[in-house]
């Protein structure tokens, strides 16, 4: 009883500061002093359409590296504590799925790996980039681990993709501070025609990189989850 | 009308906390983490919106002078990176509740007392 009160006053006391932030928000009506430099001088600078990625790739470049290391560690931490054990592999029996998810994911793979793969090589032309684009890419192998339960991702191929994608990354900036004006500078190669999809300089390459690094950080997360051993308590 | 999206955030980030307070499952804590999470990135897309603008994506050069009539892209920048930590902080947390329920056989937080004071 004493509990319940306690949660709901606290409950009520956030409340009561979120009504505060309610109180003062305003819309803005024009651009605070970085967005507006954004608006202004992004995309002659970089060559993107979308500004969000100039943002992320270029100009926060540094935070998006510490962000695909901050997801590495994840997908590291996950499969040191679950370790993948052949003994246990062979033994585990699964459950045949069903039809229906069989001939699905027969249909949709394929469809969403090119969906994965349009997506992170569109990022400076339309919504989209890295992130979202592995994401999809790590669902398609999630598709067809539920509908194969049996399946192995090769663990070698995964790990490869994501050292060579995040040392592609890293050697992308470092070609930017050798060849351009600081690390991650995207003006190495030409800038080409804005709105093409050979255009923003570095910009596609490293979200291609960036795509690559997070689908295969996110299917090994995944197979490592599905290989885990039966536990008996 | 324009409020709707800060009520909604708001709505989400106190749902989430007293979920977070309430629930005793690890699972549902986790869930409430996530609504909290969810709730805290609409509030900050929020306040990058400017009436009347479009998405900050353009379909040609600005020329001299001249300001695009976009929405702030910082906030949507600095989301799309909350958005990754949040997936990464939640694969981590589900992992450790796996990790709790294979070592204790329950996801019942009353049944974890190690650290209790």
């Amino acid at each position: 009883m004493v509990k319940n009160t306690l949660i709901l006053l606290l409950t009520l006391g956030i409340g009561l500061i979120m009504y505060d932030v309610y109180e003062d928000f305003k819309f803005q009506e024009s651009l605070p002093l970085l967005g507006d430099y954004y608006a202004r001088n992004a995309a002659s600078e970089t060559g993107s359409a979308n500004l969000v990625t100039a943002v992320v790739v270029t100009y926060r470049g540094f935070d998006t590296l510490g962000e695909v290391s901050i997801l590495f560690l994840t997908a590291s931490i996950i499969s040191f504590m679950f370790k993948y054990k052949e003994e246990h592999a062979t033994k585990k029996e699964y459950r045949p799925a069903s039809e229906l998810l069989i001939s699905s994911t027969q249909v949709f793979t394929p469809i969403m790996l090119i969906v994965g793969i349009y997506i992170f090589a569109n990022g400076h032309l339309s919504p989209g980039g890295g992130f979202q684009g592995g994401a999809v890419i790590a669902s398609a192998f999630l598709l067809m681990l539920l509908a194969n339960p049996g399946m192995h991702l090769s663990h070698k191929i995964i790990s490869r993709v994501e050292s060579i994608s995040g040392i592609g990354f890293v050697l992308a900036g470092v070609a930017g501070l050798v060849y351009a004006g600081g690390f991650l500078d995207n003006t190495v190669l030409s800038k080409g025609e804005f709105g093409h999809l050979l255009s923003a300089g570095l910009i596609p390459i490293i979200y291609i990189f960036i795509g690559l690094k997070v689908g295969a950080e996110l299917s090994n997360i995944v197979s490592t989850m599905s290989h885990l051993p039966k536990e008996n308590n | 009308m324009e409020q709707v999206i800060i009520i909604t955030g708001i709505l989400l980030i106190i749902l989430g906390i007293f979920g977070i307070i309430r629930s005793r499952n690890l699972v549902k804590i986790v869930l409430a983490f996530t609504l909290f999470n969810t709730g805290l990135n609409i509030l900050m897309i929020s306040i990058g919106y400017i009436r009347n603008a479009g998405a900050p994506i353009l379909s040609q050069i600005p020329g001299q002078g001249e300001i695009p009539n976009i929405v702030d892209p910082v906030p949507q920048a600095l989301v799309l990176t909350a958005i990754v930590i949040g997936l990464g902080v939640t694969a981590l947390m589900l992992a450790y509740v796996l990790k709790l329920y294979q070592d204790k056989g329950t996801l019942d937080i009353n049944s974890f007392k190690d650290l209790k004071w």
